[in-house]
């Protein structure tokens, strides 16, 4: 396996980004942070130059001045590894972009991103205040996509991209997370114990050196990482201005496909997927569409045959498909007992084709074959 | 001439009856009167009512100096129940009336400005204590009379009014035993029936297992689908009180002055409003009163919005309701309360009730995690049974009536019989131990059932130790040996979720 190594030079300009802050959140405010990711493509001194050239000299020196020991230990000491764009490990997907990052700092196994390719990773993005639909869909896109061998690549915020970690994981598999901060931190902090899964058994990965803190241009920033790494990105809920979005812009601007999760059109969750297809890009409805678009129709299946069920479990399976969650629910459209609804569900939810919610609802899982 | 008398009497803490012993001294001096011995501000205004009761009853109030004390001395006594006793002891020590019983009686009671007794609080409580110290009889107010008539071994005495005693002491009056309080042990008729819940077999369901094992339920549904009539039916499918159990019930509300016309008899149901303080939920404040769950002895207690209550207050809850009783510790001293009692809780799905599920639904994603958060947090640990309910469709609503409590609490008693003679007494499924969960029977396809589950991780510990305990109770419910498949998918399916 080849082992994460970093010149000083590149891992320097990860410390820069992470002083450069406060002043490139001035400059980015207003326009949605869109501009941030043009910027980075300046060099050092350019970019310095063009967000805080009051202090200009006084940062590229203090940036210039960290011994490579103090980086060393820094890295260490947040538990992280860092490889760059002179390195082996670094993805050779990443490169394409102009603006690539010059280092990446990563927590935990450095092996999935060797050999990482963009028909190997599918980077799954979505609103943050995602509906419950959203949430199942998200979810079992990640484990279904994860089971196939796929790596899921996403951002640890809340809704969408925590649920796709989450299926991920789930299915033992693979999965990124591209954090718009340090990768020892845990951010949202929510989610710490999701972020201490993914280091422990994925990879967190972020071009901000241990301890940096998140700006808000800093999320635009990490989004061209999570399109750039993976061929396809899907977006599985978006309302019609939403950062996901940005990830979908700078993924189809990099040639990346592009695929969405078609919602109900009243739905402003669901606006900017609806409105990506209308532009063109690919319906998703579930993995096996996503390995379709990527690698060609039929040159992966996904295994998705379910036990059978005898004819009440099946009846019970349709009642809920067609919406009813509570067990009262089912038992009054079916006319079954309340007990014999009851062990029904029960028995569905073991079979893997409903799940419970914490308040007691059920709902259809997209895992397995239709009865 | 006499100078000095006493008389027994007592003052309530928390429910029970702690003895006093009233010393009246009557001697030369200024005139004055003096109440000592830790009396709160009730107790000293006793002063005047007992003044006037006097001399409005045609007695004579003794132009000398008097002291009260009240012993023992460390002992806060709370309350206007010590007129009674003080007037009469003022009588003998000034010689109005001559009773060689006074030291052998107990009395209690509040006074009115004319000499007419007023019930107090506590008079069963009070009526067991005076028992228990010795007292040959025990004289109070005339409506306290059939409530502590329930106390067998001593004479009851109503007095209706300070002026009757004299013809007391005399021998002249003596009054009939007053007939005691009928205990009822079962809701009377009248009381809302589970028939009014139309439709809804699942929820019906739920009741009925969580009234057969005494098990907490928790029931999730938008605004206005019966969760509220549901709760208020739990009681009546209850097995009936023992009469053991219902004296305890009655001394509870008697201590709590709710004796009487309004508590109609049966298992308490308690419903308090979500704005409830901790101590108004378990039971505190100075002196130390009993709460909501100390009412709900024997019963239910309904938390309605339970995620609108306090957090302190919910926290409060947890260990009573682990233990059993209220433990209230003062620097003065300790008091222990029982709260034995049934656990009911309803939310909303989301704050605007409308569940995520509708598109109407209005919240913020972060709003309904952070409600939800509430569920899962504080007492969502010691609830048993989820059961998600939605709104019951026209034809169920329109629909017949359903089952009457009569013939569920029938299946629900049967259920517990069989629970008392496995568990011993008094005891139901939800109180078992994990050891004892662990011991219940099962049939080798349930109990693959449960392990299937349980080596996905998808159950914790505590969680399949509740799984066995709901299948137990349906599995008695069924009349079964030992617990069957289908009693075990349902207990799955009815267990609480516990957030992954």
């Amino acid at each position: 396996m080849t082992e994460p190594r970093a010149c000083p030079e590149c891992l320097r300009r990860s410390w820069l980004l992470a002083l450069l802050g406060p002043y490139l959140e001035r400059k980015a405010t207003g326009s949605v942070g869109s501009r941030s990711p043009e910027l980075l493509r300046l060099s050092n001194e350019d970019l310095v130059e063009a967000t805080a050239p009051k202090v200009a000299a006084q940062l590229l020196g203090r940036v210039e001045a960290l011994p490579e020991s103090h980086l060393a230990r820094e890295l260490e000491l947040g538990g992280c590894w860092a490889c760059c764009r002179h390195g082996e490990l670094y993805p050779a997907a990443l490169r394409d972009a102009a603006d690539a990052p010059w280092a990446l700092i990563g927590r935990g196994d450095p092996g999935l991103l060797d050999g990482i390719e963009p028909f190997g990773a599918v980077t799954i993005v979505g609103s943050r205040r995602a509906t419950s639909y959203g949430r199942e869909v998200g979810r079992e896109l990640g484990r279904e996509l994860a089971s196939a061998g796929m790596v899921v690549v996403s951002g640890l915020a809340f809704g969408i991209d925590a649920c796709a970690h989450r299926g991920a994981l789930d299915a033992g598999g693979r999965t990124i997370a591209v954090l718009g901060c340090g990768p020892d931190v845990a951010y949202p902090a929510a989610h710490r114990s999701l972020w201490r899964r993914i280091s422990e058994t994925g990879l967190v990965i972020s071009e901000f050196p241990p301890g940096a803190a998140p700006w808000r241009w800093t999320f635009p920033a990490r989004n061209r990482i999570m399109a750039a790494l993976a061929g396809m990105t899907v977006v599985v809920e978006a309302a019609a201005r939403s950062g996901s979005l940005i990830t979908a812009d700078l993924a189809a601007d990099l040639g990346r496909d592009l695929g969405a999760v078609p919602g109900p059109i009243t739905s402003r969750a669901s606006a900017g997927p609806n409105n990506l297809l209308a532009g063109g890009a690919c319906v998703i409805r579930d993995a096996q569409d996503v390995l379709d678009a990527m690698l060609g129709a039929g040159v992966r299946e996904i295994e998705r045959s379910g036990p059978e069920l005898d004819p009440t479990l099946a009846a019970v399976l349709a009642a809920v498909e067609a919406g009813e969650g509570t067990c009262d629910g089912v038992a009054a459209a079916l006319g079954l007992t309340g007990p014999d609804a009851a062990a029904a569900l029960a028995r569905l939810e073991l079979l893997g084709y409903v799940t419970c919610s914490t308040m007691g609802t059920h709902t259809r899982t997209l895992l397995g074959a239709r009865p | 001439m006499v100078v000095l008398a006493t008389a027994k009497t007592f003052t309530l803490d928390g429910i029970s009856a702690r003895p006093v012993r009233v010393e009246v001294d009557v001697h030369r001096g200024l005139p004055g009167f003096a109440i000592v011995g830790l009396a709160d501000i009730a107790v000293r205004e006793a002063r005047e009512r007992v003044r006037a009761a006097l001399v409005n009853c045609g007695f004579e109030f003794p132009l000398q100096r008097i002291v009260v004390n009240l012993a023992p001395a460390s002992l806060r006594k709370a309350g206007p129940g010590m007129d009674l006793a003080i007037a009469a002891a003022l009588l003998a020590a000034s010689d109005q009336i001559e009773w060689e019983r006074l030291s052998r009686v107990a009395l209690a009671g509040e006074l009115a400005l004319d000499g007419s007794t007023r019930p107090i609080p506590g008079a069963l409580a009070i009526a067991e204590a005076a028992r228990e110290g010795g007292a040959e009889a025990i004289v109070l107010p005339a409506e306290n009379g059939s409530e502590a008539a329930l106390v067998t071994g001593i004479e009851v005495v109503g007095l209706d009014a300070l002026g009757r005693l004299p013809a007391l002491v005399a021998g002249e009056w003596r009054p009939e035993r007053p007939e005691p309080l009928p205990l009822r042990l079962d809701a009377p008729g009248g009381a809302p029936d589970l028939a009014d819940l139309r439709g809804q077999p699942h929820l019906r369901h739920a009741l009925e297992v969580a009234a057969a094992g005494g098990h907490s339920l928790l029931m999730i549904g938008p605004p206005g689908a019966g969760k509220s009539l549901a709760a208020s039916r739990l009681p009546s499918i209850l097995p009936p009180l023992a009469p053991g159990e219902a004296l305890e019930v009655a001394r509870i509300a008697s201590a709590c002055g709710r004796l009487g016309a309004v508590a109609p008899g049966g298992r308490p149901f308690r419903a308090p409003h979500h704005t409830i303080s901790p101590a108004g939920l378990v039971g505190g404040g100075s002196p130390p009163r009993a709460g909501e769950a100390t009412l709900a002895h024997r019963g239910v207690l309904f938390l309605d919005e339970l995620c609108e209550f306090r957090r302190d207050a919910l926290e409060a809850l947890r260990a009573p309701l682990e233990a059993g009783e209220v433990s209230i510790a003062r620097a003065a001293g300790g008091l222990t309360l029982p709260c034995r009692l049934m656990l009911v809780a309803a939310s909303n799905p989301c704050p605007c009730g409308r569940g995520e599920a509708d598109p109407d639904c209005t919240c913020a994603p972060v709003a309904v995690r952070r409600y939800q958060g509430r569920l899962s947090g504080a007492l969502a640990d010691r609830v048993d049974i989820l059961a998600a309910i939605r709104q019951p469709s026209a034809e169920e609503i329109g629909g017949a009536p359903g089952e009457p409590s009569e013939e569920v609490r029938r299946r629900v008693t049967v259920a517990r019989e069989r629970q008392e003679a496995r568990l011993g007494p008094g005891r139901c499924n939800a109180e078992m131990a994990p050891a004892e969960a662990r011991e219940c029977t099962l049939r080798p396809e349930a109990a693959a059932l449960l392990a299937e589950l349980y080596s996905r991780r998808r159950l914790s510990g505590r969680a399949h130790d509740r799984a066995l305990r709901l299948a137990q109770t349906l599995a008695d419910l069924e009349g079964a040996e030992a617990i069957g498949q289908e009693q075990m998918a349902q207990a799955l399916q009815l267990r609480r979720r516990d957030r992954d």
